[in-house]
């Protein structure tokens, strides 16, 4: 395996062995990460941006890459403001399917394989 | 966006899947993501600086300033609380930094072709090979666009035979949607999937 794609699979790994909970780290957040909010935790203290993510996400799932088009923000700014968010626990983030080797993931593709043939 | 919530939101037990629409300029990348999207398709503002992450290929050295991009991306919720996100991205090779990180957690890359200038998509599909992600070639068929026999184009995109080629047309919804059937196909062929 080349140095390349070991990084890759590494990152995306590393990422979904915490259970979808995104590590504080920008470089794993991705754009099609799925943002749910956290409505117990306290709004207060958060800065303005911050307030219009959580605003956004409150009401429903999104990708950070909606995200960054609904608020029309550049994807890094959004992706430093979403980490900080998850960070603090009213974000939690789960990062797009990535195929391994196993069978359980060979089943979610076919989902994916039927929900197209059947469009 | 103005529509109602109900249409802006994905199921709040979703699991999105990633999904690259490359090709050369013009070759009909925002069409494609317009057809198969659900939503009006949206645009983001990506920079293009990721110093360090693309140490192995100093030629891109000159480009990694303070460059911005728009990129275009579109969603398609499928059966079962999947959701698709299409991202169209740009094709020129300046744009290698950004497409090289938008392909991390990628589940595999569609790469759009002109007849009439199918060299220009080499990059894509080099790009792609390099990190060694599933693809499958797409003509996108232009009217007035020569047509040419599956083994002749082949032959002049250098495809390896067990990479898919299709033709579709990206203005078409049913058509473009089977590029993507023939993609997921193709990721599930792959041998590394097989149960360990």
């Amino acid at each position: 395996m080349t140095r390349r794609s070991h990084r890759r699979r590494g990152m995306v790994r590393s990422y979904t062995a915490t259970g979808g909970r995104a590590i504080p780290s920008r470089a794993t957040l991705d754009e099609a990460t799925l943002l749910k909010a956290d409505p117990k935790l306290p709004m207060a203290g958060l800065n303005a941006q911050s307030h219009r993510v959580m605003d956004l996400c409150r009401a429903g799932v999104l990708s950070v890459a909606e995200v960054a088009a609904h608020l029309q923000m550049p994807g890094a700014v959004t992706k430093v403001i979403v980490s900080a968010l998850v960070d603090s626990g009213h974000l939690v983030a789960v990062a797009p399917f990535v195929p391994a080797a196993q069978k359980h993931d060979r089943e979610f593709l076919k989902k994916v394989l039927r929900g197209l043939q059947s469009i | 966006m103005d529509s109602k919530a109900s249409d802006r939101y994905v199921p709040a037990a979703a699991r999105s899947v990633k999904i690259l629409v490359l090709g050369p300029f013009a070759v009909g990348k925002t069409t494609y993501v317009r057809s198969v999207s659900e939503i009006r398709p949206m645009r983001t503002e990506e920079r293009m600086t990721r110093a360090g992450e693309l140490i192995d290929d100093l030629g891109d050295l000159r480009e990694k300033t303070t460059t911005t991009v728009a990129m275009d991306f579109g969603r398609l919720t499928l059966a079962g609380d999947i959701v698709l996100y299409l991202f169209g991205a740009p094709g020129q090779p300046r744009f290698r930094g950004m497409v090289r990180s938008l392909m991390e957690g990628a589940l595999g890359g569609l790469v759009l072709a002109d007849t009439r200038r199918l060299d220009q998509s080499f990059e894509a599909i080099d790009l792609l090979e390099d990190a060694r992600l599933p693809y499958t070639v797409a003509i996108n068929t232009f009217d007035g666009a020569p047509a040419y026999g599956d083994a002749e184009l082949r032959d002049a995109l250098t495809l390896d035979p067990g990479t898919p080629l299709v033709l579709l047309d990206a203005r078409d919804r049913a058509s473009s949607v089977q590029g993507l059937v023939t993609l997921v196909s193709h990721i599930l062929a792959r041998p590394d999937l097989e149960p360990v």
